[in-house]
């Protein structure tokens, strides 16, 4: 589904990411995990190609890395950013309507779904975003994604400062949004949630991959996370 | 009394809607691109121009249609050829590049059309005064630029708030990339906002052309107070935007029409200014004399005690 090889990224002169190669597949939640500023973030945007790149990125079959972020996310990739970016000046429906790419088509997912899943959104539906809640606008946010009807997701620090009845929620959605085939890279601090949901883990230092391995491998490799993890 | 300020308000109201359709483009654009278009005034002279050339052969009417859409034309161009491949290298470049387009602009009308005031004459169906209060006339032509500057907001704002593509550009303004990442074109965006926001300044051109002048020196006469509504409103805002232009334009056609000094205040006062009295100058210098300085203060003040303007959001 997405393989990124080698890819290295730049922020003016400094170099963040040094050749990171990781594979996401159809339907699979991958984390990717590390401490803060080793380039977890700057992973995502590069992808979209919000940071200067060089390096391979293959998402269903074809070579994305020369590419716009809204041609990128035509091809069916979206990412939802780490800081909750919603339009705080537009009401819940406008920004959900804003996730939609191109009105004629209908895709998976349609707005009554999203506000069954979530009561609070359809309550709050002509409220501007800025006045939600933390975890509301998370919610927002990925469902916004979600209307865009992307076969995969990066999801970036969703859980960061949120209530843990919240962050169960969210983990919740993760895991449905999955089931209904969509592919999930998830940047996440806290492990539970990342090793409750996810099929593989990935895990960053220096900006390179340090570490790969399934779930159950990486909770007895105590090394990985006393090297690379813990603070 | 009554009737300087019926007229006040009516002048004062044609100029602060003309300086609405010629701000509304530029805190647009800044608010979407973050680029300060020093070459928007250009445009709006460009447009006088073309105005004027079509009018000679087609008619007033035909350069009111066409000379802003030629012009919203150029100025997509402009953003498609010239800004956007300036982008990538940062604002000031931008900045720049905008500041070279104004001097061309105005470089340009001279050489095709020289340095003299043309003769773009108003329609004579739009000659002639509408009503006579008290002895003064009021034109057909200023409630004729007073009718369409509403008609373009009405537009522009119906635009804005009910179409999907109105919705896409207030959903860019100030977070571009985010609306990118949605998959929606933002260099198509920009482009259009750009273009759109010129073709605005251009239909300003068009119909101040025949009163204001069409002359070289139009684009800096109108440049500075443009600034001024933009910045006094708030970069980005075309909520602020519209009520600074409002209220500059009634504060200085208000100002033109009252002679009164502060030596006036005085004598309320029972102090007599004469020559011998200190710094006679300044305190008979009458309210409409300094008319002109009056936005400039008020811009000063605005940004000594609430730098981001009336209704601005953006910090940077």
């Amino acid at each position: 589904m997405l393989k990124v090889k080698d890819l290295h990224a730049f922020y003016g002169k400094s170099h963040i990411l040094q050749g990171v190669s990781f594979e996401v597949g159809k339907g699979e939640i991958v984390s990717l995990l590390g401490r803060n500023g080793v380039g977890r973030s700057t992973t995502v945007n590069a992808i979209m190609g919000d940071v200067d790149r060089t390096g391979s990125i293959v998402f269903n079959g074809e070579e994305i890395a020369g590419l716009d972020a809204y041609q990128i996310s035509r091809k069916g990739l979206a990412i939802v950013l780490e800081n909750r970016s919603v339009f705080p000046a537009l009401s819940v429906r406008e920004n959900l309507i804003l996730g939609v790419k191109d009105m004629r088509k209908v895709g998976r997912w349609k707005i009554e779904d999203m506000f069954e899943m979530f009561p609070s959104l359809a309550r709050r539906a002509d409220v501007p975003a800025g006045a939600l809640s933390g975890g509301e606008q998370q919610m927002l946010v990925m469902c916004r994604a979600l209307m865009g009807d992307p076969d995969l997701i990066m999801v970036d620090e969703p859980t960061e400062g949120l209530a843990p009845k919240v962050v169960e929620q969210v983990a919740d959605l993760l895991t449905e949004i999955a089931k209904r085939g969509i592919s999930i890279l998830l940047i996440e601090q806290k492990l539970t949630i990342a090793l409750k949901i996810s099929a593989r883990i990935y895990v960053m230092g220096h900006g390179r991959i340090v570490y790969q391995g399934t779930s159950s491998d990486f909770e007895n490799n105590k090394q990985v996370r006393k090297d690379w993890l813990e603070v | 009394m009554f009737e300087t300020i019926i007229f006040s308000l009516l002048n004062g109201l044609v100029y602060g809607l003309l300086l609405f359709l010629l701000s509304s483009g530029l805190t647009l654009i800044f608010s979407m691109m973050g680029v300060l278009n020093l070459a928007h005034a250009g445009f709006y002279m460009l447009s006088a121009y073309f105005a004027y050339s079509i009018s000679i052969h087609l008619g007033f009417w035909y350069g009111l249609l066409f000379a802003p859409l030629i012009v919203g034309f150029i100025g997509a161009m402009v953003e498609r050829y010239g800004l956007r491949k300036v982008h990538k290298f940062g604002h000031v470049p931008e900045l720049i590049f905008t500041f070279g387009v104004a001097f061309l602009l105005e470089e340009l009308v001279q050489f095709v059309w020289g340095r003299n005031q043309l003769a773009y004459n108003k329609p004579e169906i739009l000659e002639g005064s509408l009503f006579t209060l008290f002895g003064a006339d009021f034109p057909i032509y200023k409630m004729f630029m007073l009718i369409v500057s509403v008609v373009i907001f009405i537009i522009l704002l119906s635009v804005l708030k009910y179409t999907r593509t109105g919705l896409i550009i207030r959903a860019a303004v100030g977070h571009p990339n985010v609306v990118g990442m949605l998959g929606h074109n933002v260099p198509l965006i920009f482009m259009v906002t750009f273009g759109v926001g010129t073709a605005l300044a251009g239909i300003a051109g068009a119909i101040a052309g025949p009163v204001l002048g069409t002359y070289p020196g139009m684009a800096s006469g109108l440049g500075g107070i443009m600034f001024v509504v933009v910045i006094f409103g708030g970069l980005g805002s075309l909520g602020g935007a519209f009520i600074a232009s409002l209220m500059i334009g009634l504060i200085q056609t208000f100002a033109i029409a009252i002679d009164a000094s502060l030596s006036d205040v005085f004598l309320l006062m029972d102090i007599v200014i004469t020559e011998q009295t200190f710094m006679y100058d300044i305190w008979v210098t009458s309210l409409s004399q300094v008319a002109p300085l009056i936005p400039y203060l008020m811009m000063v003040v605005m940004l000594i005690f609430r730098p981001a303007g009336l209704m601005g959001a953006r910090e940077s």
